[in-house]
């Protein structure tokens, strides 16, 4: 468990930020500016806060209060930096080693580093350096890894190839992370919670999926961005057809690709912008995914969309339709209509195991 | 041409080896602690310093030389004490002409030192920091290593000027064959003889080849290190 409460000018800006994060990847999710890597950094014990608290388990790495203010060194925290930081004058081998050797042969080994070990940083690809300096975090055997948009600098296929890394990590290690992003799908894909900044300030925090399904989120994520996150299991693979089958507490849906083995645990995201609502169950619709839900909020946004927050099971799910289109449904909070997601709508990023 | 070179002008060239390496390597520290401070510290004063530490480079070198004289003399209070206390006498030896050379070749060193310190990512040091590197581990194994082309330039370009340090060397310390003459000062003292012409351009000879040699081998060591950080 982390728990940071911090303040800090920093010219005009103010940073003022609370938050309680439990294990598992917490995301701090944000526009750049937002004031994101200032809070890791101060995590990190490399911006020292105006006043505060910050604690992770047990051990309290600051306390204006109590005038404590853990040197980095002594924080026992693995960062891995946006620009990976490499030392361009150490070999993969001694950077990886240069905090300590914890677990190094696993690490080199479920990171893929073997090859590596013997070249020099200005050598490696975006993606194998962003290996080795998560490798390089994890040989200091730290209590608490902060991950400042470790994959903003690496195209797709790049970003691909460290992705199931990080979530072997996050499920193999027990080690807390905060992972800094402003991409909603390695969000939706990695986090367990979430922590939406804006302007220096918490504009929303809590669990993925109830963050992300919440309607007042959309303004904070933007509208692209906005959309549910579903913990659901493989029930079905229809081979022929190149189909899967998740259950999920709302009932089923279908989506394209065989996406894991029987009752296997899959996360998909259902982007707000692709979730149609019917206040009749349709019929004779290409569409595969129709869901009876309950409307839980309908929130105005800003321009022509209006937000609406759906219930189905015990999950929430977002969707987007135009003001025009609400009023002329008449949707109210209660009503009980049916929600169509497209089975494309969910694109391989968005889906995880 | 080297062939015209007498006994006191081979004097000449080893006292001015030997001045400009005892210069440099005992300005170095000093010049690679004040460039690191002027790089990377913010602190009232910082102006002062770099126009106190500058101020050879733009003082008439005479003017330098009288300076020193005045300070390190015999009866300066710098030179007086060292004198006193330690036996180090400066006034007309050889000790005064490494003196005189490092403190006009500081500024120089200084600056190309700097550059270095200033090339160097504070974001490393950073990543070493939550790595739990110490601070002067961190200085040791990160912040030095990546400085050492800066500071190799700098010492080549002290070097360098100290083997032709003239003004401020002869204003301090005279030209004394055996003692303080070095190559320059022979050479000028050499002009004033008529029928020395060889003895001159054997000497001038000798000069261009330490100049040459001492730019190759930066050069070399240069490529090197970008070679080692180019991961090639």
């Amino acid at each position: 468990m982390i728990s940071v409460d911090i303040k800090k000018r920093l010219g005009d800006f103010l940073l003022d930020v609370q938050f309680d994060a439990p294990m598992g990847v917490t995301a701090i999710f944000g526009r750049s500016g937002s004031g994101k890597t200032s809070v890791v950094n101060a995590v990190a014990g490399l911006l020292q806060p105006d006043a505060g608290r910050i604690a992770v388990g047990q051990s309290l790495l600051l306390d204006s209060a109590k005038r404590t203010h853990l040197p980095p060194q002594q924080r026992r925290i693995g960062y891995v930096f946006q620009d990976a930081r490499l030392f361009p004058h150490l070999t993969v081998m001694r950077n990886l080693s240069y905090g300590g050797n914890h677990d190094a042969a696993r690490v080199i080994d479920v990171l893929g580093l073997g090859q590596l070990l013997d070249r020099m940083p200005a050598g490696l690809s975006g993606g194998e350096r962003q290996r080795v300096a998560l490798g390089r975090a994890l040989m200091c055997d730290p209590q608490l890894l902060l991950m400042d948009e470790p994959l903003a600098a690496l195209d797709a296929p790049r970003k691909a190839e460290i992705l199931p890394f990080l979530e072997r990590l996050r499920d193999d290690v027990k080690i807390p992370i905060l992972y800094v992003s402003h991409d909603v799908s390695e969000v939706a894909r990695l986090a367990t919670t979430l922590v939406v900044l804006e302007g220096g300030r918490v504009t929303a925090s809590g669990p993925v999926g109830q963050v992300l399904s919440q309607p007042e989120t959309v303004p904070l994520v933007g509208v692209r961005a906005a959309g549910a996150v579903i913990e659901t299991t493989v029930a079905g693979r229809l081979l022929d057809d190149g189909l899967t089958e998740l259950a999920f507490s709302g009932g089923r849906l279908v989506l394209p690709g065989i996406l894991g083995v029987l009752g296997q645990a899959v996360r998909i995201r259902i982007p707000a912008q692709d979730v149609i609502l019917a206040k009749h169950a349709p019929s004779d619709l290409s569409a595969l995914n129709i869901l009876p839900v309950t409307i839980t909020r309908i929130e105005q946004g800003r321009g022509p969309g209006v937000a609406v927050g759906l219930q189905t099971g015990d999950d929430h799910l977002l969707a987007r339709v135009t003001r025009r289109s609400a009023q002329r449904m008449e949707l109210a909070v209660g009503q009980k209509i049916y929600a169509i997601i497209k089975a494309t709508a969910v694109g391989p990023e968005d889906i995880s195991s | 041409m080297i062939n015209a070179l007498g006994p006191q002008e081979w004097t000449a060239i080893w006292l001015s080896l030997q001045v400009a390496l005892v210069a440099t390597v005992a300005a170095l520290p000093v010049a690679i602690w004040i460039a690191y401070v002027l790089a990377r510290k913010s602190f009232t004063g910082r102006q002062l310093l770099n126009g106190v530490v500058h101020l050879p480079l733009v003082l008439p070198p005479v003017v330098t030389g009288y300076l020193l004289l005045v300070v390190f003399g015999q009866e300066g209070p710098l030179g007086g004490f060292l004198k006193d206390v330690f036996g180090i006498s400066f006034a007309f030896r050889w000790t005064g002409a490494a003196l005189a050379a490092a403190i006009m070749a500081f500024p120089l060193m200084v600056r190309a030192i700097r550059l270095g310190f200033e090339a160097v990512d504070p974001g490393l040091e950073d990543a070493a920091a939550t790595l739990g590197a110490s601070r002067w581990r961190i200085w040791r194994t990160v912040t030095l290593p990546l400085v050492v082309p800066g500071i190799l330039a700098g010492a080549i370009l002290g070097f360098a000027k100290a083997l032709g340090e003239f003004g401020a060397t002869i204003t301090f310390v005279a030209a004394i064959p055996g003692q303080t003459q070095t190559i320059p000062t022979a050479i000028y003292g050499l002009l004033q003889v008529p029928g020395s012409e060889p003895a001159v351009l054997g000497l001038v000879t000798v000069s261009v080849i330490l100049a040459m040699g001492a730019l190759l081998v930066s050069e070399w060591l240069a490529r090197r290190m970008a070679k080692r950080l180019g991961g090639k």
